[in-house]
């Protein structure tokens, strides 16, 4: 394909993925926002004015940058997750299959649609979280990089988790069992200095920790971890997602005979 | 150039199922050419093989002299497929679903809203094009899938099967399109197995049957193949016994319709005298099944008594 054609097959996918989520945005949209005005309320207001400060800030505070950052890693994950493995099961993704689009050009499409759900969750929480506290941010450079690198990582993560799903059932097994408890022990609710050593070690093999850490450094200039080292944490996980991703998709697996 | 040219397609399954076994297949531009087999003898793997749904194990498939190994994304684009199964997302709206497919093409969008709107007309669909793909009829999905794979006006156009569970109105008005479509330039590969379709519709024809090619000529050259044909008789009145017609093997009689074998070459007109000689009158007469149905039946059976001698 020309590099214009490839231009327009790349915002085909795009645009099909979009329309896809805010076809249904009562169930891609409403859903992440309800669940985190009822955090911030509960989390945050509630038993967070019983807590005090924590990091140096107060609670609420502390909270918000994590809640968003739970937002967006959830609903990136969900949207790849659920958007390709329905292609899939209604087997319209045939349609890309039997056209020119090359590989890299399919899965790039997909992500992107996934990253811009989870932007898009991520910037109502974080209207909504106006209304509960201040945000003063430190470093907007540090909070957009963070939080569309995340998006990124864990569409991905959803790509992979789709090309292996057999069922529905599948689709859901991993955001229960890895990623909800990946994201509540990733530092969201807490400081993890207020672990003892050997759970603060063990926190660091969390991936989440690190993109949770970086955003609050982003919006309140905190962190528990270095924030070079988030980054380039990061990258390297999109890098191996990414060329993972992709021989998944040469190879056929669980979409060619 | 032939529009496709397979040499030594070779399909063998995870499982160790061989579904192809080497076909060696040429169809020429401008085409209407069938491609027929029993279910599970390797049409549809041999047409995914083709549009890249399944990857195939060995052989050399060139689509207008592409070879699809060097460059499957130019061949791709000179293709256009229509499957068994609806595969198109039941909860999009039809004009979406068409554009979208030329999206995939890189087709600029103004110019995939015009093909969509030529097509869907066509394909009288462009009423239905902003409701959701789900609540058309099994019929006008069928026509969707035929307009998403022209958006691109493919030269070569592959149906598996366009036809099955659409009633004959329908049949009929999809027969003279694709008849339209294959005057204006396009090839057509169709596999069906209505075998009036492929005898009214296609100039050759293929048998594929437990993943080899059993046959590859053209219609009339298989029709001529055709030795002897069943005939059955409508009588006025039905008979007490079976009668004695000579030459002429009577297949069966049950009350008042006879069944008889004439051999080509012979003359239907001796076939009445000897009826007139007995006082049997015959109010109609039709062939018992389709002419290249009683073939392809023929055929197959052929085929499989050769494997089973080569077996043994």
């Amino acid at each position: 394909m020309e590099p214009r054609e490839i231009l327009i097959a790349f915002n085909t996918i795009v645009v099909r993925e979009i329309r896809r989520f805010m076809r249904i945005w009562v169930q891609t949209l409403i859903p992440p926002v309800i669940t985190m005005a009822l955090y911030f309320v509960i989390f945050g207001a509630l038993i967070g004015s019983r807590i005090g400060e924590m990091g140096g800030y107060d609670y609420m505070q502390f909270v918000v940058p994590g809640l968003i950052m739970m937002s967006v890693i959830t609903n990136s994950y969900a949207n790849v997750v659920s958007s390709f493995f329905s292609t899939k099961f209604q087997r319209n993704i045939e349609e890309l299959l039997v056209s020119p689009v090359p590989d890299m050009v399919i899965l790039l499409g997909v992500v992107i649609g996934g990253v811009v759900r989870g932007l898009m969750v991520g910037a109502l929480v974080t209207v909504l979280s106006l209304f509960f506290t201040e945000l003063n941010v430190a470093n907007w450079f540090v909070m957009i990089a963070i939080v569309f690198l995340t998006a990124l990582l864990f569409s991905l993560a959803g790509f992979i988790n789709a090309i292996y799903a057999q069922s529905f059932d599948d689709i859901s097994i991993i955001p229960t069992f890895v990623l909800t408890p990946l994201t509540y022990l990733g530092g969201v609710f807490y400081s993890i200095s207020l672990l003892p050593e050997f759970w603060q070690n063990v926190s660091m093999l969390n991936p989440v920790l690190y993109m949770v850490n970086t955003f609050r450094y982003g919006v309140l200039g905190v962190s528990d971890i270095n924030i070079v080292t988030a980054f380039v944490m990061i990258m390297v996980f999109i890098v191996i997602a990414f060329a993972y991703s992709l021989s998944l998709l040469k190879s056929g697996k669980g979409l060619r005979n | 150039m032939p529009a496709l040219s397979i040499r030594q397609l070779k399909k063998t399954y995870d499982n160790g199922f061989e579904a192809l076994k080497g076909v060696d297949l040429d169809v020429e531009e401008g085409d209407f050419f069938a491609l027929l087999g029993p279910n599970g003898a390797g049409k549809s793997t041999l047409i995914s093989s083709l549009c890249s749904l399944a990857v195939k194990s060995a052989g050399q498939v060139k689509i207008f002299g592409i070879d699809i190994d060097e460059s499957f994304s130019k061949a791709k684009k000179q293709i256009g497929v229509v499957p068994q199964e609806f595969n198109f997302s039941q909860f999009e709206k039809v004009l979406d679903i068409v554009v979208t497919q030329a999206g995939f093409y890189g087709i600029p969008r103004p110019l995939a809203l015009e093909r969509a709107e030529k097509y869907l007309r066509k394909l009288g669909l462009w009423e239905k094009r902003n409701e959701r793909s789900r609540l058309l009829s099994g019929g006008m999905k069928r026509r969707l899938m035929i307009a998403r794979a022209l958006v691109h006006e493919p030269k070569l156009l592959i149906l598996d099967e366009p036809t099955a569970g659409v009633d004959i109105e329908l049949r009929r008005s999809m027969w003279d399109f694709l008849e339209e479509i294959n005057a204006a330039g396009t090839t057509i590969i169709l596999t069906t197995h209505y075998l009036e379709e492929a005898e009214s519709l296609c100039r050759n024809i293929a048998i594929i049957d437990h993943g080899e090619l059993v046959q590859n000529t053209s219609i009339k050259d298989l029709l001529a193949q055709l030795n002897q044909e069943t005939f059955v008789l409508d009588l006025t009145r039905p008979l007490d016994k079976t009668p004695d017609l000579g030459k002429y093997r009577v297949v069966a009689c049950e009350g008042a319709n006879l069944e008889i074998e004439v051999m080509k070459g012979d003359s239907l007109n001796d076939v009445f005298a000897e009826l007139e000689k007995q006082q049997i009158e015959v109010t109609s007469m039709r062939n018992k099944v389709n002419r290249l149905e009683e073939l392809f039946m023929r055929l197959l059976n052929e085929h499989d008594e050769q494997a089973v001698e080569g077996a043994a």
